[in-house]
């Protein structure tokens, strides 16, 4: 007659076939959590690295991580763009310490290893040993091939200035990982203009790491949670809009045209987050400016699985990166930029706009506030489940936002990678 | 700079904490005049020539509104906010100008937890004489802790 069920349950197993109802232990499992690097991360997917303005000049670098593991972006002496894993092909070390540099080889600090922008081992010291009175000592067995201790690797993949990279070389190619319809409004965003980086923001959220997808896969929460998207029309359930997913439901656009602001209907009515009276002081804060490229969307909000979210909002573009430090922790980079031919007045509206968004922004500051308190639900009781029933219990595109289907594909997808 | 001002420069300082402090955030963009500029940055960003700031105000009106942002939009969870600011360095008064600088540290202590170092950097400031006495031309919180712990609500 007991019914007061087991809080930490041994076997957790995900009831029935369906994909709304998802198990709070999928966001406390440790070993869940490595299944998900290694599945997702490490393999069959391609990552997101960042962006070719980071490293413009030959030689130029930049540290970054997939999933947990170390990488390095480098611009070849050729002008080509590698990924590097770094860990020196002698003792382990993850040699490389600064975010960001420019170099002419890579050295390992302990041993003097050094290495080419591409990863190929050039050199290594005492490697025929020490010459003493006509007699070598030591040195590497005559064996020892350099080049076959190259660093780690990475299949790379670069369009429109974003850099992507594989631990799997046998994985398929960029453009079907994305598929017609998600590549469509990437390279709509990406689309061979010269970015340029206006700077980065970075913050570590409790929580875990897919908590930040579903966010962004969530038309649910902006016109209720954020109040400035509701109020100014920027993302409302009755704009015109449309949710798009590719075929094995893992990547997502949700596709926004900026409705009336301020107008009071069926929409707004009871909803307490809907302030009819507020006015901003500084009208610098929200001067929009039609863009050729946008189209008609005013805002579209790519989540490309696992690891980042392309974000255009107004004049406001981004790349999130999501790097997962742990079940319960992830650590959220946003580079925002421009493009070379923006003019000045360009350049400031999308900084002032950049307000609305980051660790401080005035409608993104609390999705890390809400990611952490979901994440200490999910720890007090993990043998519960989260509901994702909004709009029913399918994963299709939708003409509407009025619904939950993107997370539902996203676990659809999940569950048969993961094979819970 | 006169004894006078020098005295009134560091209460500048201790004021603009103690205000933030008690989360008087209209008092907050009374420390100000009307053309300002507020700041809050990533030290790298600085460094490299980069534009973009976590927070970027450029009037009295943009920071009145993120006053009502704090208050009346944003939802977050409720903490203190604690400055330790040094002693202000001054770089340059000319020309009714004072150029300065000081280092701070805001704690931040949460409901039911410890205190903890939540934003560790350097006030770059621009200060003018008004009827008033002396206010923010600018503020820019130049802030080494660039990996923010969740969400940066309050003004540092």
């Amino acid at each position: 007659m007991n019914q007061v069920p087991e809080v930490f349950p041994k076997n957790p197993k995900w009831e029935g076939e369906g994909k709304s109802r998802i198990p709070f232990w999928a966001y406390t499992d440790s070993d869940i959590y490595k299944r998900e690097l290694e599945r997702l991360f490490y393999k069959n997917h391609w990552c997101y690295v960042g962006l070719e303005a980071e490293v413009p000049n030959p030689g130029d670098f930049k540290r970054t991580v997939i999933g947990e593991r170390s990488v390095i972006m480098t611009r070849d002496l050729d002008g080509e763009i590698n990924v590097i894993e770094n860990v020196c092909a002698h003792r382990g070390m993850q040699f490389c310490r600064k975010r960001h540099g420019n170099a002419k080889e890579m050295v390992c600090p302990y041993h003097q290893w050094n290495y080419s922008l591409k990863g190929d081992l050039q050199g290594v010291p005492f490697l025929r040993g020490v010459k003493r009175d006509g007699q070598v000592q030591g040195g590497m067995p005559k064996e020892f091939k350099t080049k076959e201790h190259s660093l780690n690797k990475l299949k790379v993949a670069t369009r429109g200035g974003v850099v992507f990279a594989s631990f799997d070389h046998d994985i398929e190619s960029f453009e079907d990982f994305l598929g017609p319809e998600i590549l469509h409004y990437f390279d709509r965003l990406f689309n061979g203009r010269q970015l340029k980086i206006l700077g980065y923001n970075r913050q570590r959220i409790p929580g875990n790491w897919k908590l930040m997808q579903e966010n962004i896969k969530d038309p649910y929460h902006p016109g209720l949670l954020h109040t400035w998207f509701i109020t100014y029309g920027l993302w409302r359930a009755d704009n015109k809009s449309a949710l798009r997913m590719d075929d094995q439901h893992r990547h997502a656009a949700m596709i926004s045209t900026r409705g009336n602001a301020q107008t009071k209907n069926e929409v707004t009515t009871g909803i307490t987050s809907f302030k009819e009276s507020m006015e901003i002081n500084d009208k610098r804060l929200l001067d929009i400016v039609h863009e050729d490229w946008w189209g008609e969307p005013t805002a579209v909000m790519m989540t490309i699985f696992p690891s980042v979210i392309f974000q255009q909002q107004v004049n406001s573009v981004s790349t999130r990166h999501i790097q997962p430090d742990g079940h319960g922790s992830f650590d959220f980079v946003w580079t925002h930029f421009g493009f070379e031919d923006d003019t000045p007045e360009m350049t400031q509206r999308r900084l002032i706009q950049a307000n609305l968004f980051g660790p401080a922004g005035f409608v993104s500051a609390d999705d890390g506030e809400v990611i952490e308190f979901s994440q200490s639900g999910f720890e007090q009781k993990p043998y519960h489940r989260a509901l994702a029933e909004l709009g029913g219990y399918d994963a299709e595109n939708t003409e509407h936002m009025v619904t939950e289907t993107l997370i539902r594909g996203m676990y659809e997808y999940w569950r048969k990678v993961m094979e819970i | 700079m006169d004894l006078q001002t020098f005295i009134a420069l560091n209460k500048l300082y201790a004021d603009y904490a103690a205000t933030i402090d008690a989360e008087d955030w209209d008092g907050w963009s009374e420390y100000f005049v009307e053309d300002c500029e507020y700041k809050v940055q990533p030290r790298e960003n600085f460094e490299r020539g980069f534009p973009l700031a976590t927070m970027w105000f450029i009037s009295k009106g943009m920071l009145k509104d993120r006053a009502f942002g704090i208050s009346e939009t944003l939802f977050h969870d409720p903490y203190y906010q604690r400055h330790v600011v040094g002693a202000p360095r001054i770089l340059s008064a000319e020309n009714g100008e004072i150029h300065s600088e000081a280092n701070y540290a805001v704690f931040r202590t949460k409901l039911n937890g410890e205190s903890t170092v939540f934003n560790v950097g350097r006030y770059i400031d621009r200060i003018v004489q008004t009827d008033e006495g002396l206010k923010f031309k600018s503020r820019f919180c130049i802030y080494d802790s660039e990996m923010i712990a969740n969400s940066l609500i309050y003004p540092v």
